[in-house]
């Protein structure tokens, strides 16, 4: 036992050595979160202002009055037309004449009193991102000095999940550990395939489990400074608050991290070179990023994709990050999700070992 | 007395349809220098690897130490070193570091480790790049660093795949001289080689073609007993004689060295045969055979056959 931990701490030492003295890894170690985040973050954030927008105002108060100038003073949007009815106001941003449409109902009033629901609705063609999150910065628009309750709901005509930073940055994590903790093993390990190491390895008194423990344990840091890392740059950058506890937070990565390297191991085992590893890793990112939920709603796909879906890790942790940074919620609420990640790498740590052999049959 | 530390029978190993070792036998005693040679692709590297328990054998058995392989491979990691063909050390390691990362992998207490680590160093004249990344170092230099790897854990059996390929005559003669004191001190070693000056050298000598382990035996001996005759055939016209000497089907092989032919026939031709054959002028000289024709007879009966 004392003999397999010295192994395994020489094979740590070994692989942390290469990896400071790979420069291309080391870069993407630290440049794809950044890259990926200021892509993906700014892609959804741009603060473009003077949009041109249409009311509809069913109100006709001196309150709705008011709401409406206020709007038109925020210089997000810059009202340019009234209109009678929401349909006129639905064909305007159709045939582009206005890129935001503002809407007033008859109950004002009584909505604004009623804390529970959003009085005012934006209808926006949020196909585009630039549009819809400017637009989205007005439904943080409230009424009265210490009113919590938005009274603005933007309604996207197209693109109905609202992203924002903090809908995008936690699940961002997720692509981002995918991509680098996949890969990487995968390409570590075939990497001393490819290079004739293992033939060398093989015969020595290393054990097939000590190798890949130690290969992976540096990437578990890895994984953890990226997910610091993100996170960091998505609180400075867009002001993206966590609401949940960060205990929770990198004890959901470190379930996901455990299920990614799993995975990569076992792609290890199949690719023959590091060229395939990529295409595999790929093959395994593309739905994960796709079918997640993490850029399209899990709800509106279809059931056969919904079911691909529940078997990537990338679902279940993009459940869980969401419901702690998001909402606040703790990681007892999506216990059922991090044992689905447990289970998962359980069950691709079985089939890794299964498949590695210590020859070179 | 004579105890064999490796030996295999009936070994056998295919890839498809591919034959790559076909039936070898072979016992190698205790404490002496086994040498394989063969052509390219005869089956040296993958015999070598079902000695190490790499490769599976698709037939037949080999035992190393008295453990048989594959299946009690693990036995034999502590007792084995082997050294591969193609360098399979970290290049992104210095020699210090991938000294001490195989002495780690082995258990080594650290002081045992230091010392032995710097013994080799010492010992192979690595002390100078001791901090030079193995990935930098010359072709012959990464071969001591590899042998000075696979002794760290001194082993019983030594198994050296060309282990000097890229090496200079002058350091070869080193690095024999090394496998010699490791022999007297009991060490069995198999190595696989293609310049003939190191098979001379060894104990014993085993010729591979075609997966096929053709010839066997002592060197002197496989040169003696070599069953054709070899002639020294020199003067002008060299390219002429040997259009000629092919032609007869005694003749097994003609090649030029120098400016004179060497000429094998098959055993009791008479020398005179050979002298009409060519112009006046011409120099016929009977000489004895060496271990190049041994291994050029040796391999290319399997090509006519
Ligand atoms: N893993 C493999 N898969 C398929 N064929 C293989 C494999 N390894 C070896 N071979 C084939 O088996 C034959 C013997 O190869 P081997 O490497 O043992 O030759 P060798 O005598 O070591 O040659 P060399 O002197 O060039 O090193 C070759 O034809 C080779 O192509
Ligand atoms: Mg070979």
């Amino acid at each position: 036992m004392i003999r397999s931990l010295a192994r395994i701490w020489a094979i740590m030492r070994k692989e942390l050595r290469q990896l400071a003295r790979d420069r291309l890894t080391f870069g993407m170690v630290v440049g794809i979160p950044a890259l990926q985040l200021l892509m993906f973050g700014y892609a959804i954030n741009m603060d473009v202002r003077d949009l041109s927008a249409g009311v509809v105002d069913h109100a006709r108060t001196s309150i709705s009055r008011q709401i409406v100038a206020d709007i038109d003073h925020s210089q997000v949007v810059n009202i340019i037309a009234q209109y009678s009815s929401v349909a006129q106001l639905e064909r305007a941003i159709g045939s582009d004449l206005i890129d935001v449409g503002i809407v007033v109902p008859g109950d004002l009033e009584v909505r604004l009193a009623d804390r529970s629901r959003p009085a005012i609705q934006l209808l926006l063609d949020d196909s585009d991102p630039v549009i819809g999150n400017s637009a989205n910065a007005l439904t943080a628009y409230s009424v009265g000095p210490d009113d919590a309750a938005p009274v603005i709901q933007s309604m996207g005509l197209y693109n109905p999940e609202r992203k924002s930073a903090i809908n995008i940055v936690p699940g961002l994590i997720g692509v981002i550990l995918t991509l680098t903790m996949v890969l990487f093993t995968a390409v570590a390990v075939v990497r001393e395939r490819e290079r004739g190491n293992l033939e060398m390895l093989i015969t020595t008194p290393v054990q097939s489990w000590e190798l890949m423990v130690g290969k992976v344990i540096p990437y578990i840091g890895i994984g953890l400074i990226q997910t610091t890392l993100v996170l960091a740059l998505g609180m400075w950058l867009f002001d993206m608050p966590i609401r949940g506890s960060l205990l929770d937070v990198y004890l959901t990565a470190l379930a996901f991290i455990g299920a990614s390297l799993t995975l990569g191991l076992v792609i290890s085992t199949a690719a023959e070179n590091q060229f395939q590893a990529m295409q595999m890793t790929i093959f395994i990112l593309l739905p994960s990023i796709l079918l997640s939920g993490f850029m399209f709603p899990f709800a509106g796909m279809p059931r056969l994709a919904q079911w691909i879906a529940e078997l990537l890790p990338m679902t279940h942790f993009v459940r869980l990050i969401r419901g702690i940074v998001v909402r606040g919620s703790p990681l007892a609420d999506g216990i059922h999700e991090l044992y689905a990640l447990l289970a998962f790498s359980a069950v691709m740590l079985t089939i890794a070992a299964l498949r590695f052999k210590k020859s070179l049959d | 007395m004579s105890t064999s530390a490796v030996s295999a029978s009936g070994l056998y190993r295919n890839f498809g349809d591919l034959v790559a070792v076909d039936n070898v036998s072979l016992d190698i005693e205790q404490g002496t220098i086994f040498g394989f040679v063969g052509p390219n692709g005869s089956g040296k590297s993958t015999t070598i690897r079902m000695l190490c328990g790499l490769l599976t054998p698709s037939a037949g058995t080999a035992t190393v130490l008295g453990h048989s392989l594959p299946k009690e491979a693990e036995h034999l990691r502590r007792r084995v070193g082997y050294m591969t063909q193609a360098f399979s050390l970290y290049r992104d390691l210095s020699v210090e570091e991938n000294l001490d990362f195989v002495g780690q992998i082995y258990s080594m207490p650290r002081n045992k480790r230091k010392d032995r680590r710097d013994h080799w160093m010492g010992r192979l004249d690595l002390e100078r790049y001791r901090h030079h990344l193995a990935g930098r170092l010359s072709g012959g230099q990464r071969q001591w660093l590899a042998l000075a790897a696979c002794l760290l854990h001194r082993p019983e059996v030594l198994i050296l795949d060309e282990p000097t390929s890229q090496v200079d005559p002058k350091t070869r003669r080193d690095f024999w001289r090394i496998l010699f004191e490791l022999a007297d001190d009991g060490v069995t070693i198999l190595v696989s080689t293609h310049f003939m000056d190191e098979a001379e050298r060894c104990h014993r000598l085993g010729i591979l073609d075609h997966g096929r382990l053709v010839t066997e035996g002592r060197p002197q001996a496989l040169m003696q007993d070599l069953p054709v005759d070899v002639f020294r055939v020199s003067g002008p016209g060299l390219r002429d004689i040997e259009a000629l000497l092919l032609q007869n089907t005694a003749v097994r092989s003609v090649v030029q060295i120098g400016d004179a032919l060497r000429v094998l026939t098959d055993q009791g031709t008479d020398p005179s045969t050979i002298a009409t054959l060519a112009d006046k002028g011409t120099h016929v000289e009977r000489v004895d055979a060496n271990l190049e024709d041994v291994f050029v007879v040796a391999t290319a009966d399997e090509v006519t056959a």
